[in-house]
């Protein structure tokens, strides 16, 4: 059973956030690294970019697959997680402990749109 | 097969030489301070017996066509005549200059002339060109020649190519390349192109569709005649993929099809090694009304691959207007046989006749009632390299969880069909009684099942000398 | 019956019993009859091998024999016997791409030894597994500047790269939406000054330029590296791998992108291909290669073996958002070049280039004591060089074609180009200056 973690918002592509203040954390679920397999890489965007919401800010690969990950939410990338450059394996080890990029909101209301743990638990079995 | 395990490199010793070359009978090399290189390069130093004990070797891990029965589908693994090497590598030939006038080639020009006029009366399109090197290489050129098409008659709204949702997937990736959008039609659940939604998606912006027929499935597009039709009439043109041409060597030709465009795999169809992953040569053919547009596309450094070019014309020569006739029909024969012989066994989603090729969707049973994980298609396809066959292309088409595609051809006589019907069956067997032999295959190869994640997450892509 | 097909009479009656069809053509019942084709196919019959092999030997026989004397992308190097010994091992040739890596161990672990001696030479950190020929590498090159460059969509190539280079990148460009801008030649190399101009004009994600260009002229590149890299672009090196052995290689000039054609590593000419191209680049930009990658790994039981890897970037896996569309790669010909690596090592390899330059300066010298050329560029060449004739081009070159030698190629000035590689013994230099002194008494 893939794990699902109260109080986060999630977006129905697999995507989790985490609000701190006008900064979304975003990573990707648990239910997506046990359907990716073992993570090999990490696509991940560059500090100053912009993100936006429905569309596609990197993605993961693993041995036989990749698979897009779409931005929650729009704004500009605060922060990006250096570690899984070397240690994607961190994914697999633990999907909400190791988010990907840290986003400067531009427009928080977007986060309204997204589901909460309930809803995604719906979507995700 | 056994295990060696040297690289060339760790065979290097410091002085020891694999060449003979004449007296330089000139002075020294003087090269301008700051063009030459700082270091030497890092190249084996070994004498010439090593060179051909150590690839000899190597090649004794490798499986080919020669060694063995290779239904790998959409690759169409046939025989490789001899002759064509041995025609291939006639000095006459190798010693050309590719920008030698054509006036001091004839025999070369006879042969472009000859290949030209017999791709035409197989596939009747009318102009063949050679310069691409590959299949992908094929689609890429032919899509530019509709791009060119559409932009000579000013019309620079069509950026859209329909590409169905079972293409092989150079079919989007070459559109990609060529600055097209995809745009993807579904397939029924017959497996065939879903006209209804077709219809929805044609329009001004549409350049064009891309179309395998038979299809990945192995299924025959029987619409194709109402395809071409509605594709003609949005505007756009139609690309035939012909890398599933070999059923219809000998029945169906593309242009009577009303395709517009189509590449040619010389590798598959025309019985040219593989070569482990290439050379190919992926000749396009086009309408009367492309031919002009077609002779100016110069996607490679020359003529193309004309050794590879020489081989497949000596095949056809070989076949001849009787043999050709026969080629297609027996690789038919084949697919149909095995599929017949094996679906209580294999899950046959689409029971229709095939073509050269057909899909299973995995085991009947997959042994997951013993309480252990249930074998996979990628767990037959490990097992059947213990019985001395490659295994079928597997995950693909992307239609079905556990695609296994065979394409036997038409020069697996039915003994080695027997043969792997029967292996197939024991396998299937084995999974229901214990699927843990499966997921352990390979037992007898040089290697066992590789670590992939680990060549992924850590890429070591050369040969670095212990300090 | 034929040789080809193993089908008797009775197999064919059995089998379509299995199926539960009365007849081969029963098996087409799905196509719609309009399409069969009913027709007689409008080619020769059958010949039989003796046949066959008579007509090819027939077609050969009709093409004059020639010693060459031009290159302008493709080298008339001495080819080892070995080498087509070992390609023609029917365990190399008859495999498809090593998909089943447990019994293509032999093709992983060459394509290996490839992306090495490639990464040797070049000097760079990573290879793919090759490419078609030396243009589409350059053409992939282009489309990798624009991709790593993300919002820019300009790539400057040098006026010097050969024809057929320009003319493959124009084409992928095109259609591509990419703007391709010449930078001029000065004095017959890619001019620094220019570059850094138009690099100042903007939108520049890369460059693509020949370490040995179009007039076999030996291009110095010192500051082109800083110049790009300042404005976040990428420098592509354009180079002939034979050369270099001797030659600054790309990493040494600062490149992040290294293309270029094997054929000069003992590829016969064979009228332009097979070849093979290649690309290496620097470890950052490893993702962004198009096409297959073999790399080492570990099996099940810890023996070193080798894999197809980094497949994510792949069309089978990324259709329309792969790094490229070559699902495939020129895996027998990198077999070629890496057994002729394998057996000239870097002293072979170093020989072959002094002989041919030595052959060539020596040509140069011998054709300009003729009085009928004059010197062009003041500038170093390797084995090719180009001078401006003061004969008719044609006439010039049908005199060298009636006396049996194939060179004095005209560039798109009006110059003749002349190239030497080791194969040409300085007897036959000699003749054919001959020929050329005394064509015109």
């Amino acid at each position: 059973m893939a794990k699902i973690i109260e109080g986060l918002k999630y977006a129905p592509t697999h995507e989790w956030v985490r609000v701190e203040g006008g900064v979304a954390v975003i990573g990707v679920t648990d239910f997506a690294q046990m359907e990716m397999g073992d993570i090999t890489y990490v696509d991940a965007p560059e500090v100053d970019d912009e993100v936006v919401a429905g569309e596609e800010f990197g993605a993961l690969e693993s041995v036989k697959a990749s698979s897009d990950l779409i931005s929650p939410v729009s704004g500009k990338v605060v922060e990006v997680n250096a570690e899984l450059e070397d240690a994607p394996e961190k994914i697999n080890e633990d999907a909400f402990a190791n988010w990907i990029i840290k986003v400067e909101m531009s427009d928080p209301s977007e986060l309204d749109a997204l589901l909460d743990a309930a809803a995604y638990k719906n979507i995700s079995e | 097969m056994k295990y060696y395990d040297k690289l060339i490199f760790e065979l290097s010793r410091p002085g020891r030489k694999g060449y003979s070359l004449p007296e330089n009978p000139y002075g020294p090399m003087l090269l301008p301070a700051g063009l030459g290189r700082g270091s030497k390069a890092m190249l084996p130093e070994v004498s010439e017996p090593d060179v051909v004990r150590h690839y000899t070797n190597l090649s004794q891990m490798n499986f080919g066509v020669d060694t063995g029965y290779y239904p790998l589908g959409s690759c169409t693994m046939k025989y490789n005549p001899k002759i064509n090497e041995e025609i291939a590598a006639m000095p006459a030939f190798q010693g050309l200059h590719p920008l030698q006038d054509e006036a001091t080639v004839p025999g070369v020009k006879a042969v472009y002339e000859g290949m030209d006029k017999a791709l035409c009366a197989i596939t009747g399109m009318k102009h063949f060109i050679f310069t691409p090197c590959a299949g992908a290489h094929g689609e890429l050129t032919g899509l530019m020649i509709i791009r060119e098409y559409h932009r000579r008659r000013g019309d620079l709204a069509r950026t859209k190519i329909i590409v169905p949702d079972s293409a092989h997937g150079t079919n989007p990736a070459s559109a990609a390349v060529c600055g097209l959008e995809v745009v993807e039609v579904r397939s029924t659940e017959n497996g065939l192109v879903d006209v209804a939604d077709l219809e929805k998606l044609l329009g001004p912006d549409i350049a064009g569709i891309m179309l395998t027929n038979p299809n990945t499935l192995g299924l025959f597009e029987r619409e194709i005649g109402r395809i071409a039709e509605l594709v003609h009439a949005c505007g756009g043109l139609l690309y035939y993929d012909g890398a599933n041409m070999n059923p219809l060597l000998g029945m169906v030709r593309p242009g009577d099809m009303d395709f517009d465009v189509m590449h040619l795999n010389l590798h598959k169809t025309f019985s040219t090694p593989h070569g482990g992953g290439g050379p190919g040569s992926g000749p396009v053919g086009v309408c009367a009304k492309l031919a002009g547009i077609a002779d100016t596309m110069q996607v490679s450094g020359f003529h193309g691959n004309f050794g590879v070019i020489l081989r497949a014309y000596a095949y056809i020569l070989s076949l001849g207007r009787e043999h050709v006739k026969m080629a297609g029909k027996l690789s038919v024969l084949n697919a149909n046989y095995i599929k017949e012989s094996l679906k209580d066994c294999y899950k046959l989603p689409i029971g229709s006749v095939c073509k050269h090729e057909f899909v299973f969707d995995g085991l009947v049973d997959d042994g997951s009632a013993t309480g252990k994980a249930g074998a996979t298609t990628l767990d037959v396809a490990k097992r059947l390299l213990d019985f001395g066959f490659h295994a079928p292309t597997i995950y693909f088409p992307l239609l079905f969880h556990q695609a296994m595609m065979i394409e036997p051809t038409e020069t697996e006589s039915p003994e080695t069909l027997d043969a792997f019907i029967e292996v197939l069956r024991t396998i299937a067997a084995e999974a229901a009684a214990d699927p843990d032999i499966l997921h352990q295959a390979p037992h007898g190869t040089p290697v066992s099942r590789p670590d992939e994640t680990r060549a992924a997450r850590t890429p070591v892509v050369k040969y670095t000398p212990a300090v | 019956m034929f040789q080809y097909f193993p089908h008797t009479g009775e197999d064919i009656r059995r089998m379509l019993e299995r199926i539960g069809a009365d007849s081969l053509d029963a098996l087409y019942a799905d196509v719609p009859e309009r399409f069969i084709y009913r027709g007689e196919y409008d080619l020769p019959a059958a010949m039989s091998e003796q046949q066959v092999r008579d007509f090819f030997e027939g077609l050969a026989a009709k093409n004059p024999k020639l010693k060459v004397f031009a290159g302008a992308g493709a080298y008339d190097h001495y080819t080892p016997s070995v080498i087509p010994y070992i390609t023609s091992r029917s365990e190399f040739l008859t495999a498809y791409t090593p998909y089943q890596s447990e019994i293509s161990q032999g093709t992983l672990r060459y394509i290996f030894e490839f992306q090495t001696v490639v990464c040797s030479l070049t000097g760079m950190d990573v290879s793919n597994a090759s490419m078609y020929d030396g243009p589409t590498a350059a053409a992939e090159a282009m489309r990798i500047c624009v991709s790593q460059a993300k919002k820019k969509n300009t790539v400057l190539v040098s006026a010097t790269l050969l024809p057929q280079v320009l003319k493959v990148m124009e084409v992928y460009a095109l259609n591509a939406g990419v703007r391709l801008v010449r930078i001029p030649a000065e004095g017959g190399q890619t001019s620094l000054q220019a570059l850094g101009e138009l690099i100042a004009a903007g939108d520049v994600a890369g460059a693509v330029v020949p370490s040995l260009n179009r007039y076999g002229i030996i291009e110095d590149h010192a500051g082109f590296a800083d110049a790009l890299h300042a404005a976040g672009a990428l420098l592509v090196e354009y180079c002939d791998p034979s050369a270099l052995a001797v030659l600054k290689s790309p990493a040494e000039w600062g490149a992040d992108v290294a293309v270029g054609d094997g054929q000069p590593l003992g590829i016969p000419l064979c009228y332009g291909g097979p070849y093979v191209g290649f690309m290496a680049c620097r470890q950052a930009l490893i993702r962004k290669l198009p096409g297959r990658i073999v790399g080492e790994t570990v099996d099940k039981d810890g023996k070193r073996c080798y894999v197809l890897t980094l497949q994510a970037r792949e069309q089978h896996i990324r259709r329309e958002k792969a790094s490229s569309n070559i699902c495939s790669n020129e895996s027998l010909m990198a077999l070629w070049v890496t057994v002729y690596a394998a057996l000239m090592g870097p002293e072979g390899l170093r020989e072959v280039n002094e002989i041919s330059y030595g052959g060539a300066h020596y040509l140069e010298q011998q054709l300009l004591a003729t009085g009928k050329f004059e010197k062009v560029f003041d500038a170093p060449f390797l084995k090719e060089f180009v001078l401006k004739p003061l004969v008719p081009v044609e006439e010039l070159q049908q005199k060298l074609l009636d006396a049996g030698f194939f060179g004095a190629l005209k560039t798109e000035e009006g110059y003749v180009s002349f190239c030497v590689t080791e194969k040409r013994t300085r007897a036959e230099i000699d003749r054919m200056v001959n020929v050329i002194r005394e064509g015109w008494l």
